[in-house]
């Protein structure tokens, strides 16, 4: 607050200079925008052509019949043959992926609100979110070995319970991730508000941050189920596959994409056909599922 | 607690404060010069002096319309608070006690013309020094804002006791003249009526300086000061 | 008082005796019973770190309101979190002294932390409503230390709401979210809930910065509202705003409390340097 800060002459800009500085950024600006366009066109058409190629390859058999049959083998070409389905693959992809969120999602809320509410700081706390996105990123044929080692070998037999523990784990980091994300975001002084009323902590946490980061959690379960709905690498060492529909959750069970997986590489071209539809389905599944996701956040906001 | 000296962070605000001080010092410079006019007039039966003195205390009262108007402008724009304000306060105040003087001054001016109009008697050395003493005060006390200087405040509030003393002898002796000689009466009433008019200009100049004692100190002088002004009760015999 | 001049010797009145009591919120009001009484605070915001508080004693007067003035860092807000111990939430933070209330050490390790704050309730600086309803808000809190009938809550939410001056703007709403209120709405929503828990000191961090001058006015008019049953103590930045609403204020400055007096006295005629400094905008 002295006299330096008026007494400094006023000297006016150089308008010459600052123009032709005004040309340059404008084409380098002109030219990053042109590269950004090129490459968004270049992932865009590898995205719609998987998309187009799927659906012009998988809608011709997406039928009620794919959608209400079990598996069938191969006609030989016989058109009076009956033709296979996929509902033991749908139906054990559903039981197995709900079950891996049910088993998945209460250990990670947990996990990620402790992370955000008790472990601020903390050594044990950042070891935890390290080991926590280590995870998040380890191949899933790792998770599906390491099930098989403590459920599938000890026991003797693949079983559903042991697919859905595999996926559950792949469920676990993705969750904690995204609770302490939408946690952190609530701001403190809403935390300091609840508490300034009296009330205990684990009453601020379940009564108003979850309720403040509600849809944000949703979103993350949605997107953990989304990406364990395709996984292949874990349910091929855990529950194997199936062929005829299973509630037995202590035998193997089916799954899409193991379906997938075994069909195409069969060779006969009406199952490769099947193939294609489930692939077909299970893109369509996860596309709803990130679009049921996306609303949520959209609503939020 | 004296007013601080650190710069105020907002300079032009600093300099509205300072113009203040500068206003008032130029109204109280005026107001002396009226005082000291108006009893030169009256001890030298200068009429023309007289009357220019009458004639300028229009600009004293357009003064203290303007000292008012910015202090209102301080007031409502700056929002002044603790030492700030109370100068501001006290500025407003001390230029109601300025216009005040001035009247009087003018008052005894015009009485002044009577006066140079009556027979000469007695001596007017009363009327010189109790103006000087009159100016005096009134100066200190000016100063006393203008310098920030407490103590000379404080000795112009205490310093009226003479004033009031040289007064009360004039009133005496004015009575005096007046059972003396009936003729006398006019003119002695008119110099009784200017002697008053400067003891209030001496109790106005010592409410100036309580004012900037407030302005600078922040808290008010006792109600009490040092007085012997008796010429309210003041009996003289007539002769017998 | 106005003459005295004029009758020498007749003894003139006390000052305030021409007009009476002019200042009702100053003046002798400040000798009543305090609600809180600080001793020798410390705090540090780590063991063995500066000190944000240094050694702060003083008085919050019952049923009056306590300014706390000073720059940004002065210690002013850590003083309100240390009242009703906000701070202990975050672990490394201490403060050492006594906060009296009621005769016991708020700062002792055995007080019930969650029945003071039923005692010292807390309005913050932005609007904090909870993601729920209008109604909602209001009894989360008193749920949280009564158990009232239906009737009972629907009552002490339109009392809290009706005593926070806004019952009239929600009363046909109360089951809509509370996030669509106004920010002055939304502040006076919160200082409802605070007022819900009934409790018997109220303090005020910031409540208006963020708030625009009308919706202000609206709270420091409920917060003169407020005094006559609550003891309130508001941090601000504006000093207008101490001015407005305080019995008195307290200046702080790097931690110490430099100066508290009676509103009147500190905003004309403050005692310490610093404070008229700081006041009159002199800051070096």
């Amino acid at each position: 607050m002295s006299a330096t800060t008026a007494s400094r002459a006023f000297q006016p800009k150089d308008v010459a200079a600052s123009r032709a500085l005004g040309r340059r950024r404008r084409l380098v600006d002109q030219l990053v925008r042109v590269f950004c366009i090129i490459a968004t066109i270049i992932g865009l058409f590898f995205l719609s052509s998987i998309m187009v190629t799927l659906v012009w390859r998988g809608i011709a058999t997406l039928d009620w019949v794919t959608l209400s049959r079990e598996f069938q083998p191969t006609a030989y070409g016989d058109p009076d043959a009956p033709r296979g389905g996929l509902l033991h693959a749908i139906l054990g992809t559903l039981v197995q992926s709900g079950m891996g969120i049910v088993i998945g999602t209460p250990i990670g809320i947990l996990v990620g609100t402790y992370l955000s509410e008790y472990a601020r700081g903390s050594r044990f706390g950042d070891a935890v979110r390290f080991v926590s996105d280590v995870l998040l990123s380890a191949p899933s044929v790792l998770v599906g070995l390491f099930v098989y080692q403590i459920l599938v070998q000890p026991v003797g037999g693949f079983s559903g319970i042991a697919g859905a523990v595999a996926l559950s784990i792949l469920v676990i980091p993705v969750v904690v991730r995204t609770t302490e994300d939408m946690l952190q975001l609530i701001p403190n002084t809403l935390r300091e508000a609840v508490v300034a009323l009296g009330a205990p902590k684990w009453k601020m946490v379940t009564l108003v941050c979850y309720r403040a980061a509600l849809s944000g959690m949703v979103t993350g379960v949605l997107l953990a189920f989304a990406r364990i709905a395709g996984e292949t690498a874990p349910l091929l060492l855990t529950s194997f596959g199936n062929n005829v529909i299973s509630w037995n959750l202590f035998g193997a069970m089916g799954s899409l994409p193991i379906s997938i997986y075994q069909q195409a590489n069969s060779g006969f071209p009406d199952l490769i056909q099947v193939a294609w539809t489930g692939a077909l389905l299970i893109t369509l599944g996860v596309l709803a599922i990130n679009i049921a996701a996306r609303i949520l956040v959209a609503r939020r906001k | 607690m004296p007013s601080s000296e650190t710069p105020h962070t907002v300079r032009s605000y600093a300099e509205e404060l300072r113009r203040l001080r500068d206003m008032i010092a130029r109204m109280g410079g005026l107001a002396e010069r009226q005082v000291a006019d108006s009893t030169q007039a009256l001890v030298r039966r200068d009429t023309e002096l007289a009357a220019e003195v009458v004639t300028r205390d229009g600009a004293l009262d357009q003064m203290e319309r303007e000292i008012e108007q910015f202090c209102v402008r301080l007031l409502a724009l700056r929002q002044p608070m603790a030492a700030d304000l109370r100068l501001i306060v006290a500025c407003m105040k001390i230029s109601q006690d300025l216009e005040r003087i001035g009247d009087y001054a003018r008052n005894a001016a015009k009485r002044a013309i009577v006066v140079s109009s009556q027979p000469l008697f007695g001596s007017m050395n009363g009327f010189s020094r109790l103006a000087v003493l009159v100016q005096e005060n009134l100066k200190g006390a000016i100063d006393a804002l203008v310098e920030k200087d407490p103590a000379r405040a404080d000795d112009v509030w205490a310093a009226d006791e003479p004033v009031d003393d040289i007064y009360n002898g004039i009133f005496r002796e004015l009575l005096t003249f007046m059972m003396e000689d009936p003729r006398h009466i006019t003119a002695a009433t008119h110099l009784l009526f200017v002697a008053k008019n400067l003891e209030r200009i001496g109790d106005h100049a010592t409410n100036i300086a309580e004012r900037v004692h407030f302005a600078i100190i922040g808290e008010n002088l006792p109600d009490e000061r040092p007085k012997s002004d008796g010429a309210s009760y003041a009996v003289i015999r007539a002769p017998e | 008082m106005f003459s005295t001049q004029t009758n020498p010797g007749h003894a003139s009145p006390a000052p305030s005796g021409s007009f009476g009591r002019l200042e009702a919120r100053s003046g002798a009001a400040l000798n009543a019973d305090s609600a809180i009484a600080v001793r020798n605070l410390d705090f540090v915001y780590a063991a063995g770190g500066p000190k944000a508080l240094k050694g702060v004693n003083f008085d919050l007067p019952a049923r009056q309101v306590t300014g706390m003035i000073g720059p940004s860092g002065c210690g002013k807000s850590t003083l309100l979190r240390v009242l009703n111990r906000m701070y202990s939430l975050y672990p490394g933070q201490i403060a050492t002294g006594e906060v009296m209330m009621d005769g016991k050490n708020l700062l002792d390790a055995d007080t019930d932390i969650n029945e003071l704050r039923a005692r010292i309730g807390m309005v913050f600086q932005k609007p904090t409503p909870f993601p729920m309803t209008i109604y909602e808000n209001i009894a989360f809190g008193v749920r949280l230390h009564e158990k009232l009938s239906k009737r009972g809550m629907d009552e002490r939410v339109e009392w809290a709401l009706t005593r926070a001056a806004i019952w009239g703007e929600v009363k046909d709403r109360l089951q809509t979210n509370a996030m669509g209120l106004s920010g002055g709405q939304q502040q006076r929503l919160c200082i409802a809930r605070t007022i819900a828990v009934k409790p018997d000191v109220i303090l005020f961090d910031e409540p208006t910065s963020a708030l625009d001058p009308i919706s202000t006015l609206k709270i420091e008019e409920l917060i003169d509202e407020l005094k006559r049953d609550f003891t309130i103590a508001i941090v601000t930045h504006n000093m207008q705003q101490a001015a407005r609403c305080a019995d008195q204020v307290a200046f702080f400055y790097l931690g110490e409390l430099i100066e508290i007096a009676p509103a009147a006295q500190l905003f004309t005629n403050p005692r310490q340097a610093k404070t008229q400094e700081y006041i009159t905008g002199r800051f070096g």
